[in-house]
């Protein structure tokens, strides 16, 4: 018989036994000991699926269409992708070569480091960030070169910030703009320096703009658009924030044949491919969901500047978000460090925020605050928030 | 934001939801009360909103019976069915009027206090109008929803409390 104590060998992998616990598992689970918490930690839509998506879902499942689909995806998806990325992103793709369906930004990430770092390759990257980076980063046995963002530059990544962290080892730039957690942007003549950067060191650019299309600013075209850029840019993005379509876990990647074709053999034995019922609902959305999504994002950009504003007001200072559904506030002035701040907050007040060192050790002194939440909530959190700073200066 | 375009979302936000405070209304537009105010003002003076109301879900015993009227009307010349339309909204009874392309002209909602109310509405009061050709009613037997509002709320989804 087996004892698990008395077992001295571990079958974990060393380079997974060495992942770092994610940042956010504790507070998870402190969250959840809890009642009545108005939590604006939740980094999802809080819509349901509009209803004609979920509808071609059943239709689907209606019609029978439940096999396997092509590994890159049903081709007719993928024509659909490459027509809403002209149309949206302004960059042409062609369906058969350039396009491959994912389940999720997450797996498209994945795959796509798997395929393109050969192990100790280094992969500069913006932190604070999202916190699968890092970690998926280490699995392909690659390594992570974080580069701080500072809020006084509004968390957009200084160029030369990047420079100094060059070695020849330097393989793969990964951006995410818009930010999560920080809801930071790139205006154009941001793309316009990025892409020089890349140009200039021969960088092969992963672009996860999986809130493109949760944007407030004047919209301009991607990345990859940029001359010398779409042979060394994968854009990786996905049905899930701006359809309000998490559960249905469908990303996509567009990118240079040879990559997406390296990323389809990883993709055909990992995963196969994604569902294809949730295929079917990603087309319809591409196809037919543009009014709901305007509609969605107009709700968030309202909701971001009665946050923007009651946070500023109480004097946890934030710059006004330029896409996502986050605000990232300073919470110095209180005093506390970040998951002091988040912890006691919660236990206090029972709102709950994520603590900025969750993205990288630069988000200390920040929280991030999600507003994909109803306006009614976010009130009542903001009035808790301002009562729990009150006390704290007044003890 | 412009003067017309702040006027728009004001419409877009009062439409779903007239209650709205001027102050919620200023902080997600990133205005303030006082200018929303006057514009709501201006408005209801230039007559773009004519009125506010709510939308309720009767309870089948609360006496109230609706409507639905289809009239076909005779056009008159140079006016054609305004003449016709304006003498029918004059009726109390007579809840919203809508001239409509298809079959028929006009479409009524009407309210009564019984069965009994609104039909001696249409044969003493609306099929005699001069112009009128003809009438079809349609009780209202049950409500699912009405100015966007769905009346059965979907089974509220629980989130995982935090989503990185």
């Amino acid at each position: 018989m087996s004892d698990s104590k008395s077992c001295h060998k571990s079958w974990v992998a060393q380079h997974i036994a060495d992942l770092p616990r994610s940042g956010i598992r504790d507070f998870f689970e402190l969250v959840n000991t809890m009642d009545e918490v108005i939590s604006l930690g939740i980094g999802e839509p809080d819509f349901a699926t509009p209803w004609h998506i979920r509808e071609a879902a059943i239709y689907a499942l209606n019609r029978g269409y439940t096999s396997y689909t092509s590994n890159l995806g049903d081709l007719r998806l993928r024509k659909g992708i490459c027509a809403y990325a002209k149309e949206n992103f302004g960059v042409s793709y062609r369906p058969d070569q350039e396009c491959i369906v994912t389940v999720g930004v997450s797996e498209g990430l994945d795959i796509l480091l798997r395929a393109v770092l050969n192990p100790g390759d280094e992969v500069l990257y913006h932190e604070p960030c999202y916190v699968s980076y890092a970690p998926t980063i280490r699995m392909t046995h690659a390594v992570p070169v974080p580069v701080r963002t500072e809020a006084k530059n509004d968390f957009v990544v200084d160029v030369a910030d990047l420079e100094a962290k060059l070695t020849p080892r330097t393989r793969v730039l990964l951006l995410n703009y818009p930010n999560n957690p920080t809801g930071a942007g790139l205006d154009w003549a941001a793309k316009k320096s990025l892409a020089a950067f890349a140009c200039r060191h021969d960088l092969l650019v992963i672009s996860d703009e999986i809130y493109e299309e949760v944007n407030y600013d004047v919209r301009t075209p991607s990345l990859a658009s940029l001359p010398g850029m779409q042979e060394r840019t994968v854009l990786l993005n996905g049905m899930s924030k701006a359809f309000a379509m998490t559960g249905f876990r469908i990303g996509y990647a567009c990118g240079p044949a040879a990559i997406i074709e390296a990323m389809m053999k990883v993709h055909q034995y990992s995963m196969l491919c994604a569902s294809s019922i949730a295929q079917a609902a990603a087309l319809e959305a591409l196809q037919n969901g543009a009014r709901e999504r305007e509609e969605m994002r107009r709700e968030y950009e309202q909701r971001r500047n009665v946050m923007v504003k009651r946070l500023n007001d109480m004097g946890l200072t934030c710059f006004m978000p330029r896409g996502a559904f986050y605000v990232f506030p300073s919470i110095v002035s209180s005093g506390l460090d970040s998951t002091t701040f988040a912890r006691r907050l919660l236990q206090e007040k029972h709102v709950a925020v994520v603590p900025g060192p969750a993205f990288g050790a630069s988000g200390e002194g920040h929280v991030r605050c999600a507003y994909a939440t109803a306006l009614e909530d976010i009130e009542r959190a903001m009035a808790r928030i301002k009562e729990f700073l009150q006390e704290l200066k007044s003890t | 934001m412009d003067r017309e375009k702040l006027k728009r979302e004001i419409v877009a936000l009062l439409r779903r939801n007239a209650r709205m405070s001027d102050q919620e209304i200023a902080d997600r537009l990133g205005s303030t009360a006082s200018t929303v105010a006057g514009l709501i003002q201006e408005l209801e003076r230039d007559g773009v909103i004519m009125g506010y109301s709510a939308i309720v879900n009767e309870q089948s015993d609360n006496g109230e019976v609706r409507a639905i009227i289809e009239v076909e009307v005779r056009p008159e010349r140079d006016t054609g069915f305004d003449i016709v339309a304006e003498r029918l909204a004059k009726f109390p009874e007579v809840q919203s009027v809508y001239l409509v392309s298809g079959r028929y002209d006009l479409r009524l909602e009407v309210a009564g206090h019984s069965l009994q109310e609104i039909a001696s509405f249409v044969s003493g009061k609306l099929a005699p109008q001069d112009g009128v050709k003809s009438t079809a009613t349609y009780f209202l037997l049950k409500k699912y929803k009405e100015a966007g509002v769905q009346f059965s709320k979907d089974e509220k989804h629980e989130r995982l409390k935090i989503v990185p």
